[in-house]
């Protein structure tokens, strides 16, 4: 006889099914770019040339919060040999609702080193920073991080 | 304007060295207002290059986005003493450079 009372089994299947619906916004963020702002799409565009943004090889270090949007430590690091048939072309740092989004464009030549550098960056305001990176075989590669900016810089009065 | 390269004093040939380069510069966006009102121009580093005896090392283009007295670190290999030399120009067309000599060591 069969009770009203969903079994251990159907439980533990909606839920699941119910994790995969929350989950699905997190999953292939790196390649997603919509709901952003119009002029990061028109940066990103002429940028890339519309050729698709692939995940992985880019690993982003920055605070989730940062007290204050004037100047925000970002660590980065690409997996790449940085050798003379296999590196990074131009990398590309990204802040979607800064008023002007390209916070720098940058060609490390290559030398044989890991590629990994530091900067300080100004953001206006909470949003993902954009790490953008070009292979020698061009192909593009993005990754975002989630950044919380409590007092943002671009709006003081003084 | 003053700016420092930063390098570890005497690398080994053949090192990978941490190079780290501070700039001052007030790096204005342009939506800054002086108290009395008037905006103040956007005046940013548009670009930046440091090579190592000639040869390039690092060619940059910065916006509005990146901060005040800007601050870059990366690493690269060393097999040979020699110069570091950094120039940059900003918006005003204010042109700058620094150099910096390293010694490397044999063992």
């Amino acid at each position: 006889m069969k009770t009203l009372r969903p079994s251990k089994r159907e439980l533990l299947q909606s839920a699941l099914a119910l994790l995969a619906v929350v989950a699905s916004p997190f999953r292939a963020r790196a390649q997603n770019t919509e709901g952003q702002s119009e002029e990061f799409q028109k940066l990103l565009l002429s940028l890339t040339q519309g050729v698709k943004l692939k995940e992985g090889k880019i690993q982003i270090s920055m605070p989730r919060l940062a007290d204050n949007g004037h100047s925000v430590p970002l660590k980065l690091s690409i997996d790449s040999p940085m050798s003379q048939e296999d590196h990074v072309k131009t990398l590309v740092i990204l802040s979607p609702r800064n008023p002007r989004p390209l916070v720098a464009k940058m060609n490390f030549s290559p030398r044989n080193t890991k590629l990994n550098m530091a900067t300080r960056v100004r953001l206006n305001g909470s949003q993902s920073l954009w790490v953008l990176a070009q292979m020698s075989d061009l192909t593009w590669y993005a990754k975002s991080a989630e950044v919380e900016v409590t007092e943002s810089a671009c709006l003081d009065a003084s | 304007m003053g700016a420092r390269i930063l390098i570890p004093p005497s690398p080994k040939a053949g090192d990978v060295i941490d190079v780290r380069i501070l700039i001052q510069h007030p790096m204005e966006t342009g939506f800054r207002h002086e108290l009395s009102g008037s905006a103040v121009p956007k005046n940013v580093i548009r670009q930046l290059k440091l090579d190592f005896n000639g040869q390039l090392l690092l060619d940059a283009e910065l916006g509005t986005g990146t901060a005040a007295n800007p601050f870059l670190q990366f690493q690269t290999q060393l097999f040979e003493s020699g110069w570091f030399t950094l120039s940059w120009v900003d918006d005003l067309g204010v042109e700058g450079t620094e150099r910096v000599q390293c010694n490397t060591r044999a063992s």
